[in-house]
């Protein structure tokens, strides 16, 4: 729980993040993401509650074994790239002279080798999100918190970003990472929890999430009348020429039968699992989902 | 405590590498050279000035060989009261009207004439716009009575000594007030650079790393010794290579010596700078970490500046009453204590006050910097529950 002032940002956020998975906080902004991360982290403490990281109460004393990378991105202009990755390894607990040669290498890796001994303030924006982000990793952080990582990148920063956080994860690293965009969630993570007004409304693997929601039926048929219709639910809507409903609890089998024994002549069938966004929506609401496709794109 | 002191030297070494590494630490080396320049220059006109400006005689008119006794007797009180004290005078032979040569001396200005002095050696007469009983007209009553021979004194018989004890209190005193005025103005220089060490972090966000990784106990020590050391290395440079420096060397072997001797004085004035310098810098550092902007940092910079001069007048007067109530007061009150512990170490020659006074001193910048790491998290941070400032704790 966490309050400033009159205003409650966190009302009872419960979670468990199991080690080694990928993690997702979803929500839009303002639901209480990244005050939850920064209780997690040992940034601020919460006002009632508790938190383990890593097997720690104090997470402070797990400070050496996390990365965190914050949503608002901070380095200092004047130092240069390389001197920047080594002081957040130094940070963490790597000497000073291993932290710059593991920065040396970990730009060169990330094509920025000739950049290594610039300013930061000469880097373009890009350059400057991957130097912060390899000063996060050059730990080898078994757990990774990551707040709203792609904000800010392009398409091609953003594929390699998500490429970085699976690269991490096989190397065994625990991930948390908080963003309103589903897709990204949907792709990288196997659990998520969805956060609406500072409460929990959803936590659990992806797959649950989305096996909240019947699959849906797309048919279209030759006939638009006769007895199969008896096997289409009440509540099916018509999109053109094709039924959109909600497969039956009994499953397609029946339903199949009825429309073959009915004459209904099947032009096209499809049984469509729903996705993380149509679970977001129905957990979460249609407002809140509306709100996070609202905010700044991705 | 370790740890604490680990993410201290880091943040330390990279603030102290930060600092003397850039363009605007040459500046700050250069800084002390500007009111020498200043000084210098304005120094020069003002000398320059005043030798152009003809000092104002006093015209005699004379035989040269009355001129040269009262001449003889001005330059005795020279010698006893120091030259620029005695009237000066300027002999012109009479000539004509005595009337009309006073007027016409009383008129020039090539040397300004202050008054005339005629009628030698037997009816002097002093004309001009001097009053009777002013100090031209006593000073020369005196030097006449001299040259006439009337003014006659027993021979005195002087036995030198080195010193007294009132003396050597008052000597010692003023070595005292040296030392802390020395030390006044150098942490009054340096330690308000403090007030805007923590903007920096805040307006690149990289607070929440740091803030992440390390206590933020940390964070504040290593930006104060950062700049403690930034601040001697300024100091060493100084030393080494001003002039005005040497020069004040010159006048250090002219001060009476402390009572604790030079050489635990020394040391005692490096260690009360570096307290100084931590306990109003933790102070600073506190204060101005709630500040967000430079603008707000600078609207802060009079009142601090304001606050060190009323401490160091509350340190002075500890000065020639050492053991006073007073004096106690103000070695006993954190912020004042190291100006008033420094007088003392010329006045006292005991040295367990010192141990006592440094460890109370180092306390309290522990002290201020726990709460000040503290108020952080609170206000800046916004971090945990409300609870009683006493019970302040990290996480």
């Amino acid at each position: 729980m966490k309050d400033f002032g009159a205003t409650r940002a966190v009302d009872g956020v419960s979670l468990t993040v199991p080690t080694g998975s990928i993690y997702g906080l979803l929500g839009p902004n303002g639901a209480g993401k990244t005050t939850t991360l920064r209780m997690l982290l040992g940034i601020i403490d919460p006002s009632s509650g508790s938190r383990r990281v890593l097997g720690r109460e104090r997470p402070l004393e797990a400070a050496q074994e996390i990365g965190y990378l914050p949503e608002e991105r901070g380095l200092y202009p004047a130092m240069h790239a390389r001197e920047a990755i080594a002081f957040m390894g130094a940070l963490r607990g790597l000497t000073l002279r291993e932290a710059r040669r593991r920065a040396d290498v970990l730009l060169k890796d990330h094509g920025l080798g000739e950049w290594a001994r610039k300013p930061i303030r000469s880097l373009s924006k890009g350059m400057a999100q991957t130097v912060q982000l390899l000063g996060t990793i050059i730990h080898h952080p078994r757990l990774l918190v990551l707040d709203e990582p792609f904000s800010g990148l392009d398409a091609i920063n953003q594929g390699k970003l998500e490429q970085l956080i699976r690269n991490e994860a096989a190397n065994g690293a625990t991930i948390i990472f908080s963003t309103h965009v589903i897709a990204h969630a949907e792709r990288l993570c196997e659990r998520v929890a969805i956060i609406a007004k500072g409460k929990v409304a959803f936590d659990g693997r992806v797959d649950e999430a989305r096996a909240r929601l019947r699959p849906i039926v797309r048919l279209q048929t030759r006939e638009r009348d006769g007895p199969w219709r008896s096997a289409i639910p009440a509540t099916s809507r018509t999109e053109g020429n094709t039924f959109v409903f909600e497969l039956p609890e009994s499953g397609p089998e029946p339903l199949l039968r009825a429309l073959i024994d009915g004459g209904a002549g099947i032009e096209a069938l499809a049984i469509e699992r729903p996705g993380l966004h149509d679970a977001f929506v129905a957990i979460a609401g249609e407002k809140t989902a509306a709100a996070m496709a609202e905010e700044k794109p991705q | 405590m370790k740890k604490l002191l680990r993410g201290a030297f880091v943040i330390g070494r990279r603030d102290f590498a930060a600092t003397v590494l850039s363009k605007t630490f040459l500046f700050f080396l250069l800084g002390p050279l500007f009111p020498l320049l200043f000084g210098a220059a304005f120094g020069g006109i003002g000398a320059s000035v005043a030798n152009s400006r003809e000092k104002p005689v006093v015209a005699v008119v004379a035989s040269e060989a009355d001129f040269e006794r009262l001449k003889v007797s001005r330059d005795r009180f020279a010698d006893a009261i120091g030259d620029q004290y005695v009237l000066r005078f300027l002999r012109f032979e009479p000539a004509g009207d005595a009337n009309v040569q006073e007027a016409a001396l009383l008129a020039s200005r090539s040397p300004p004439v202050e008054a005339v002095v005629t009628g030698l050696p037997d009816k002097p007469h002093l004309a001009g716009p001097v009053a009777p009983d002013g100090s031209t007209a006593r000073q020369l009553r005196l030097i006449l009575a001299d040259a006439a021979g009337t003014y006659t004194s027993p021979n005195l018989v002087v036995s030198h000594t080195d010193t007294s004890s009132a003396a050597e209190s008052k000597d010692q005193a003023t070595t005292g007030q040296v030392a802390q005025t020395a030390l006044f103005f150098l942490t009054l220089l340096l330690s308000t650079m403090l007030l805007s060490q923590l903007v920096e972090e805040k307006s690149n966000k990289i607070i929440e790393v740091v803030a992440a990784a390390v206590p933020i106990e940390s964070l504040f020590v290593g930006k104060l010794f950062a700049m403690l050391a930034a601040s001697v290395l300024g100091l060493i440079v100084w030393t080494a290579a001003g002039a005005a420096v040497v020069a004040s060397f010159k006048s250090l072997s002219a001060l009476p010596p402390p009572a604790v001797g030079w050489p635990s004085f020394l040391a005692l004035i490096v260690v009360y700078f570096a307290m100084n310098y931590l306990l109003l810098g933790a102070l600073f550092l506190t204060i101005g970490a709630q500040a967000s902007t430079v603008r707000e940092v600078q609207t802060l910079s009079m009142p601090v500046t304001f606050a060190q001069v009323l401490i160091f007048g509350f340190a002075a007067t500890a000065i020639g009453s050492p053991n006073s109530g007073l004096a106690f007061a103000a070695a006993a009150f954190p912020l004042s204590s190291p100006l008033t512990m420094v007088a003392r170490a010329a006045e006292d020659a005991s040295l367990w006050p010192h141990v006592v006074a440094i460890g109370w001193q180092a306390l309290w910048v522990a002290l201020i910097l726990r709460v000040g790491a503290g108020l952080f998290r609170k206000t800046v941070l916004k971090s945990g529950p409300r609870r009683a400032w006493w019970r302040l704790r990290r996480a």
